[in-house]
């Protein structure tokens, strides 16, 4: 563990450069993951409700559907 | 384990030699750095820090009496707005089970859309909805392809052309939804004088939102004895003074639904207060997601806040420090 922490320490946290790097990426990792899980739990309170859910529905929407598939 | 620089002594709790001063100077302030007075600078400088423990009673007692004036006050005021809304003669609304009630609740899609039908189909008669344009409807209600098919169904005043005459043509999806009548006047009437207003923002202007909506549809009844409505005017006790200008608009089976949903009264009636919900706050179900990130994404912040001021503050908060006079 400890081992691991310095090396963290070493190749990333010690230069800014790569300190930076890390958190600009860390964020947008992040971001993804956390839109990911908020939107799903949305989508599961709302499942059947939101226009994505019922959009195949209509007339030209289950068209295009049918041709992406 | 402690240490003295200078004239102070640092200690941690437990092994202080000096435990009786220390815990003098611990209740105030936790440092007395550059005094160098006797004993006596350590109760001064616990009430110069004091919270409300150290408080003047008549301090004390002077803000709880302004504490209760204000809110008595303002009891009152919500007393007498709800005693005064008591007195009219109007029925108030009831609350209904909509889907979109709960806090992280979006709106039902497919009622929008039977909405829009039924706005479009009845109510559009004789109500404009001037702030609502046909792009709007795309990927709320409508695909864009039908939201273009909706807005070409419509004739839209343009011009002048070349030879500055005003001409008609087909809408497209950045037209406003076109009003019933070319003015106000006209309006008026053609409705014994009763002006019908926009639809855009209405569940927003009238207290009960799209309960009152429901309600004001589905709530046209024969008036009781001894109330007489005059020609042009029908009872609903849910509107102001219960004589509206607005005759009962929905029937069963006055349209048809594109889904085949039946078409009661009340399933039209649900479906275009719904419609007119979203009208008026087209943002509700994007409202509700980021109040569903924002409150994970804040009590998470909080406790990371929370752990880090606690970790700063632990060796603050267990320290002790202590003056030693030189012997
Ligand atoms: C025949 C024309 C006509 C039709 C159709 C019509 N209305 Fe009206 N509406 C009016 C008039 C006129 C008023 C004004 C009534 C008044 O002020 O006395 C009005 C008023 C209203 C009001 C405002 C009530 C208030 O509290 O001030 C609402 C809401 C309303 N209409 C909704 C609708 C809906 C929804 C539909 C479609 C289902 C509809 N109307 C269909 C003529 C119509």
């Amino acid at each position: 563990m400890a081992g691991a922490i310095s090396r963290v320490y070493q190749n990333i946290f010690r230069r800014t450069s790569t300190f930076i790097l890390a958190a600009v990426g860390g964020a947008f990792m992040f971001e993804r993951g956390f839109d990911l899980l908020t939107e799903g739990i949305y989508d599961n309170i709302n499942q059947g409700k939101l226009w994505k859910h019922v959009k195949h529905r209509y007339g030209q929407a289950s068209l295009e559907d049918e041709e992406e598939e | 384990m402690h240490y003295t620089r200078g004239h102070i002594t640092f200690s941690r709790p437990g092994t202080c030699i000096i435990a009786k001063m220390a815990a003098v100077a611990c209740r105030g302030v936790r440092t007395v750095l550059g005094k160098s007075a006797g004993t006596s600078i350590l109760t001064h400088q616990s009430a110069k820090f004091s919270t409300l423990r150290e408080m003047a009673t008549a301090r004390k007692a002077v803000l709880a009496a302004m504490g209760v004036v204000g809110g008595g006050a303002a009891g009152l005021a919500y007393a007498l707005n709800q005693s005064v809304k008591a007195s009219d003669l109007e029925l108030h609304t009831v609350k209904f089970p909509w889907s979109h009630d709960g806090v992280f609740s979006s709106l039902d899609h497919a009622s929008i859309r039977r909405g829009y039908e039924v706005y479009k189909n009845v109510c559009a008669a004789c109500h404009s909805m001037k702030y609502i344009a046909f792009r709007n409807l795309v990927g709320v209600s409508h695909t864009e392809a039908e939201a273009k098919d909706e807005a070409m169904g419509v004739q839209i005043d343009d011009g002048p052309d070349d030879e500055g005459m005003m001409f008609k043509r087909p809408g497209k999806l950045s037209d406003y939804f076109p009003n019933p009548y070319p003015n106000d006047e006209a309006a008026r009437a053609a409705n014994n004088g009763a002006l019908p207003p926009d639809l855009s923002y209405i569940t927003s202007a009238r207290h009960g939102g799209e309960n009152y909506i429901f309600s004001l549809l589905t709530g046209y009844c024969d008036p009781p004895a001894g109330v007489t409505v005059r020609e042009g005017l029908y009872y609903n006790p849910y509107f102001v003074g219960g004589a509206i200008g607005m005759a009962q608009a929905l029937y069963n089976e006055v349209m048809e639904y594109s889904d085949g949903t039946p078409a009661t009264a009340s399933q039209m009636a649900k479906d275009v207060s719904v419609f007119l919900k979203w009208a008026a706050e087209p943002e509700h179900d994007d409202r509700k997601r980021m109040a569903l990130k924002a409150i994970m994404m804040f009590s998470m912040l909080f406790t990371i806040t929370y752990y880090i001021k606690r970790h700063k503050w632990a060796v603050l908060k267990s320290r002790k420090i202590a003056y030693k006079p030189p012997q």
